[in-house]
């Protein structure tokens, strides 16, 4: 039960408004710093995962954590394209793709050192393995020329542009068309054709990884066990699926940096709530003697202080998520530390992660409350009456 | 209505309240025996420091002694507990301070509301009721004034309406005039009358304003923490006649 009104909280707060604004943003502030590293993290799991064909199994080489480390030969594709389980499509042809991958330095303006980037050599059915991945300006490479296509974040994050020359390898690169990849990492990748990038790379045996694509759901686990339990071919095999939730692992560093400084800074904001608390505890004595002479309980008052931190947080949990609002959306990079490449994704500003801001507000409220909200409840009438 | 009926509503034997530390050892009030009225307005006068907040203090509970006896409205004080306490005093007793002491945040309406929280009327009903205690004491047209905005003579006839709402048995009042300019003080002993005679409250008053004791029908006199017999003042008592 409420005794004491929420209006006489809400009418405290606002009737100082300064000490009120200056805790409830150091709050805010707080919250904002735990929201980012949560939209970040979101973003960066919505997009690995969307990247991640579940009926998809990823080839390496035994051992190899990741494409840009794996070498695989054409006769182990070839050996791999005669196993069962791996779906073909209408003209018989199995859905399996041997690709290249390597890194680009990429050079803008904004970066003259230039960033790393994900370069893909495949074939027709390595596009085909993608779903999600259309192409929106432009045109195809053709087989056998210098020509690539790029993903849409390189446009809108680094400038890239149709048309454009890229130096590298043993030549000039045309970029002829520009894709977007959905949500997938394609976004922040270029295509270029298998063979020609092969060639170029002086990998014309050596490439990278397969990409397969089983016949069912329940046929991906076997197919896996085959390939990996064949000692001749000496590969390790996962879902696709499986291997960007691995690669996820990317953002840990932010996260446990950006927690850690959540962290630390709400501990800050619990003592600052706890302080402008105290103070209001100390400037409201002698009517804490009123309210106990009226009939008040010392609960009522410990209810009542306790709340008041509470509200005092709730407007700083409200206002942290308003500061970080247009966060949502807003494409950014992290550099992989699975891949060394450049990874690009949305925040994503979720209800879900927005509800984590405001209760987190709440705890830091209620944590600083408790002491002072105490202290409120534990005075004497006559010596908090008597106290101006 | 003022005739006192047998039974008293305020008994107090070798009431004591002594102050004992290690620097110091001080009576507030030593044995302090009196009878109180059911309809009596009595007005408790003396030099500073004579115990007469204390014997107040006392009787509203929100103070324990450290001896004697004290049985008010038929509760013998020390055997109730805290909560107890708390809720006996908002179901009878109304408290007035010398310094209003309304709640700055809350308007007229709300502050004398607010003991009407603790009850079980409804949000209706307890604003029915302080609206008419809010007429009652002539302030029927500052519903919604805060604290702030008012005079200190209205302050105090907010915190008379805050009293009187949950219509209690005993109205307490200490230095209610002290801080008042003299017509203020007139409205606030004129609303204090009217309550002892007209709604049968017994009201028992601490003033040093000579003029407001005459308006009481009892005076008693306290004295170094002593209260004295019946009818005796003071040794060198000077009360200024108004
Ligand atoms: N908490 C306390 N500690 C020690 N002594 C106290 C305490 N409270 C009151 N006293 C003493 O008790 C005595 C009586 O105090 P009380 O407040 O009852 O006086 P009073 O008659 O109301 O005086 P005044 O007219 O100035 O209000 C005083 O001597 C005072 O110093
Ligand atoms: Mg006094």
């Amino acid at each position: 039960m409420l005794a004491i009104p929420l209006s006489y909280n809400l009418r405290n707060l606002t009737a100082r408004k300064t000490t009120t604004a200056m805790t409830a943003l150091g709050i805010a502030l707080t919250v904002a710093v735990l929201l980012s590293v949560s939209a970040l993290v979101q973003g960066l799991r919505t997009s690995l995962a969307a990247s991640g064909n579940p009926l998809q199994v990823l080839v390496l080489r035994k051992g190899g954590t990741a494409e840009l480390n794996s070498v695989i030969t054409r006769t182990a594709f070839q050996d791999i394209l005669a196993r069962p389980r791996i779906a073909h499509d209408e003209e018989g042809q199995p859905m399996a793709s041997l690709e290249v991958v390597t890194v680009i330095v990429l050079e803008s303006k904004e970066n003259p050192s230039g960033i790393n980037i994900n370069l893909r050599g495949l074939t027709p059915m390595g596009f085909r393995l993608r779903d999600e991945v259309k192409l929106t300006a432009g045109r195809m490479f053709r087989p056998g020329h210098r020509e690539i296509v790029a993903g849409r974040s390189l446009v809108n994050r680094y400038g890239v542009y149709l048309g454009q020359k890229l130096r590298f390898g043993r030549g000039e690169w045309e970029i002829t068309g520009i894709m977007d990849g959905g949500r997938t990492s394609a976004n922040s990748e270029v295509f270029a054709d298998l063979n020609q990038l092969a060639a170029d790379q002086n990998r014309s045996t050596a490439l990278s990884s397969v990409l397969l694509r089983a016949t069912s759901l329940a046929e991906v686990q076997p197919l896996i066990n085959d390939l990996e339990t064949d000692r001749r071919l000496n590969v390790d095999a996962m879902t696709e699926a499986a291997y960007y939730a691995q690669q996820t692992s990317s953002a840990m560093p932010i996260q446990a940096l950006g927690t850690f400084v959540a962290l630390i800074m709400s501990i800050g904001s619990s003592f600052a709530a706890m302080n402008t608390m105290y103070a209001a505890v100390a400037r409201r004595s002698s009517e804490i003697g009123t309210l106990r002479v009226l009939g008040f309980s010392r609960r009522s008052i410990l209810l009542a202080f306790l709340l008041e931190s509470a509200l005092l947080s709730l407007i700083g949990g409200v206002l942290g998520c308003l500061l970080v609002l247009p966060l949502n959306g807003l494409e950014t990079g992290v550099g992989s530390f699975v891949t060394f490449s450049e990874l690009t994704f949305s925040f994503h500003i979720t209800p879900q992660v927005m509800i984590t801001g405001v209760v987190f507000a709440l705890i830091m409220g209620v944590l600083g409350g408790i002491l002072p909200a105490a202290s409120a409840a534990r005075k004497q009438i006559l010596p908090a009456l008597k106290s101006v | 209505m003022s005739s006192a009926t047998q039974q008293p509503v305020i008994t107090t034997r070798e009431l004591t309240k002594e102050y004992r530390r290690q620097e110091y050892h001080v009576y507030a009030l030593r044995d302090a025996s009196i009878e109180i009225h059911q309809g009596e307005f009595v007005a408790l006068m003396g030099p500073s420091g004579s115990g007469k907040s204390t014997l107040l203090h006392l009787i509203a509970a929100m103070d324990r002694p450290t001896g004697g006896e004290i049985i008010v409205l038929g509760h013998d004080l020390r055997s109730l507990s805290e909560s107890e306490v708390a809720r006996w005093r908002n179901a009878h007793i109304g408290f007035i301070f010398q310094s209003f002491n309304l709640i700055p945040v809350l308007t007229a309406l709300e502050n004398v509301e607010l003991p009407l929280k603790l009850t079980r009327l409804s949000r209706r009903e307890r604003l029915d009721h302080a609206r008419r205690a809010l007429e009652l004491v002539g302030l029927g047209d500052r519903l919604s004034h805060t604290p702030r905005q008012m005079s200190g003579g209205q302050e105090q006839r907010v915190a008379i309406a805050r009293a009187l709402v949950t219509d209690p048995d005993l109205i307490l009042a200490d230095e209610p005039t002290g801080n008042l300019d003299a017509n203020s003080a007139k409205d606030v002993l004129h609303l204090l009358t009217r309550l002892n005679q007209e709604f049968g409250k017994t009201v028992v008053m601490v003033t040093h304003d000579p003029h407001a004791a005459r308006t009481a029908g009892h005076v008693r006199y306290l004295e170094k923490g002593r209260l004295l017999p019946n009818g005796e003042v003071p040794e060198d008592w000077a009360p200024i006649h108004a």
